[in-house]
């Protein structure tokens, strides 16, 4: 994940607690969510930026969930993720994210 | 009206370790945390490693990449057995090499080399035959040790190693002036060295003679220019002149990195214009872009592989009925109101530029997009970059009922290609492809490509904008069916 990405998370997270927070992840392949979902809950795996060594334990979401899709207008959805839902190999990247909430 | 045609496409690798350590990210981690070094150090490739590395042997056109889809991942442990430092398309150079080129392109004595170091890389830089660099390869000389060792205590600058060991000094040129900063300097005169391996490459075996350029597009990364005028260019003319581009101007173009496909564009303009004959477009490498993933690979146990400074060169000219041709009526431009979201992004780049030529997403056979190479990404949290675009581009297809949902992968096996490009920001923009283009045009194995660049304004701090701009490039219509082979 992005330095200034986890920067802003992190920041976030110090200002307002975490207790009305989640992530919402858009990464278009299992392997690249993996890392950042590990990065938002368990710390930056890379241990390259602030939030190494910081397990903010944040609940991570994907945007290819169904139970996200069905939350959002239809037409900007498929406007905005149209093109990803058909490419992306969503079965995997969804149970990949849905692996870090319930550890 | 002039047809504008790609006549020549030139690449060099710089394969450079001891450079690594002042990318812009290592020099920060290394400050951070000195330990670093060591582990940096010890995870960097050798020149044979590197040379035999098939990305790189696909970027001098000694692989294609067809064939390196083929092979077995992860490719760094699959050395290439039948590596060579010369390609049909250009040419990879040891750090040796390299120190030499930098010192012949350094007309302010910027550069120190030990003595020794020095009658070694003049030496490599004889060797590289043929060149467009012999007149100033007398440039190449050294000092003694003992005076090296002086000026390194007594002046602000930063020392050039070679195998661990400190064989040369590159000076500051001003000590109040960031600008001119010995780090700032060194990253400008590896772009300028690098361009002018490309440039050169491409003037011994492309069609025309250095005085046969006209003009120079410079489409690098770097920012040339003092404290008043940053990034003021430009290192087009700066290249030509070490090659001998006497009759030649320039100008750079700065898009990050969609700037080559910006500058291609330009230049086959130009042509078409009759304004120019010949346009040569280059791009040096980006010093600031090394190590830039070293600590995803240190993480990973993987090599450090962003330890080769890339660059091109790509001669534009009248069309000659074997090389091919710009369709410049069909540019992709990505406008201001354009959204950055990716089907918006595709469809100004694309889309458009297909319909209004009539052509369907199935007429292109080749797709160029950022080649980023996927080894050097994935281990740093970034992805297929190229995988993910060809699948978007797929999904496009779908979505245009040009292909079935089931076809995705067929499109992207091809009409894409694996990414095999340095990721060194403008080189993999595309353009790395143009090579191995050219010459499957010319046979008639391909009819038409479209090469495809992404850039990210955003990054600047000056707009949130995206960018991108794209062509297409096909077999010359009045070469028939007839192949026409490449020499290489």
């Amino acid at each position: 994940m992005d330095l200034d990405d986890q920067a802003s998370v992190n920041r976030l997270a110090e200002t307002n607690g975490t207790d009305n927070m989640i992530v919402l992840l858009g990464q278009p392949d299992p392997d690249s969510t993996v890392l950042f979902a590990e990065t938002v809950t368990r710390g930056d795996p890379t241990w390259a930026g602030p939030l190494a060594g910081v397990p903010l334990g944040l609940p991570v979401y994907h945007i290819l969930e169904p139970d996200i899709k069905q939350q959002m207008d239809a037409t900007l959805y498929d406007e905005h993720v149209g093109l990803m839902e058909l490419s992306a190999n969503v079965d995997e990247i969804v149970e990949e994210v849905r692996a870090y909430r319930s550890t | 009206m002039i047809t504008p045609a790609l006549l020549h496409a030139s690449y060099a690798l710089a394969h450079v370790p001891d450079v690594v350590r002042y990318g812009s990210k290592p020099t920060r981690e290394l400050a951070r945390d000195a330990a670093l070094c060591e582990q940096l150090s010890a995870a960097l490739r050798t020149w044979e490693a590197a040379l035999a590395y098939p990305p790189n042997q696909v970027f001098i056109g000694n692989l294609s990449p067809e064939r390196l889809a083929a092979r077995a991942r992860p490719w760094s442990a699959e050395p290439l057995a039948e590596a060579r430092p010369v390609g049909p398309f250009g040419r990879m150079v040891d750090q040796i090499t390299f120190y030499g080129l930098l010192k012949l392109a350094d007309d302010f004595d910027l550069v120190v080399l030990d003595e020794d170091i020095a009658a070694s890389a003049r030496a490599a830089v004889q060797a590289l035959q043929p060149n467009r660099l012999m007149q100033r390869v007398d440039r190449i000389v050294g000092v003694p040790a003992e005076q090296l060792e002086r000026l390194a205590s007594s002046e602000h600058g930063l020392p050039l190693f070679h195998a661990g060991r400190r064989v040369g000094f590159m000076r500051s040129a001003h000590d109040q002036d960031a600008s001119l900063g010995a780090d700032i300097l060194l990253e400008n005169l590896a772009g300028k060295a690098t361009a002018a391996l490309a440039l050169s490459e491409a003037l011994v075996h492309g069609p025309i003679a250095p005085e046969q350029v006209d003009y120079l597009l410079n489409t690098g990364e770097e920012a040339v220019g003092d404290r008043y005028q940053r990034g003021g260019g430009s290192l087009s003319k700066a290249a030509g002149e070490v090659v001998g581009c006497i009759n030649a101007t320039g100008s750079d173009i700065k898009a990050f990195c969609s700037a080559p496909v910006h500058g291609l564009i330009i230049a086959a303009s130009l042509v078409q214009a009759g304004l120019f004959r010949h346009v040569v477009v280059i791009g040096g490498g980006s010093l600031a872009k090394l190590g830039m993933k070293f600590l995803g690979h240190l993480k990973s146990g993987v090599p450090i592989m962003e330890d080769v400074l890339a660059s091109m060169a790509f001669v534009v000219g009248p069309a000659n009925g074997q090389d091919p041709v710009f369709r410049l009526d069909s540019v992709g431009r990505h406008t201001i109101q354009a959204s950055s979201a990716p089907p918006m992004l595709y469809q100004a780049l694309v889309l458009d530029p297909l319909t209004r030529v009539g052509l369907k997403m199935t007429d292109i056979d080749r797709y160029a997009v950022e080649l980023h190479n996927p080894e050097i990404t994935l281990p740093a949290g970034s992805g297929d970059v190229p995988l993910t675009n060809y699948r978007t581009l797929a999904a496009l297809a779908v979505k245009r009922h040009e292909i079935e949902r089931s076809a995705i992968d067929d499109f992207v096996s091809q009409r894409g290609m694996p990414g095999f490009a340095p990721t060194q920001g403008h080189i993999p923009a595309g353009v790395p492809y143009l090579g191995h283009a050219r010459r499957a045009l010319r046979a008639a194995e391909l009819q038409r490509i479209m090469v495809v660049a992404k850039g990210s304004l955003f990054l600047g701090r000056m707009t949130q904008l995206s960018d991108g701009m794209s062509f297409i490039l096909e077999r010359d219509p009045s070469a028939g069916d007839h192949p026409v082979q490449t020499p290489t």
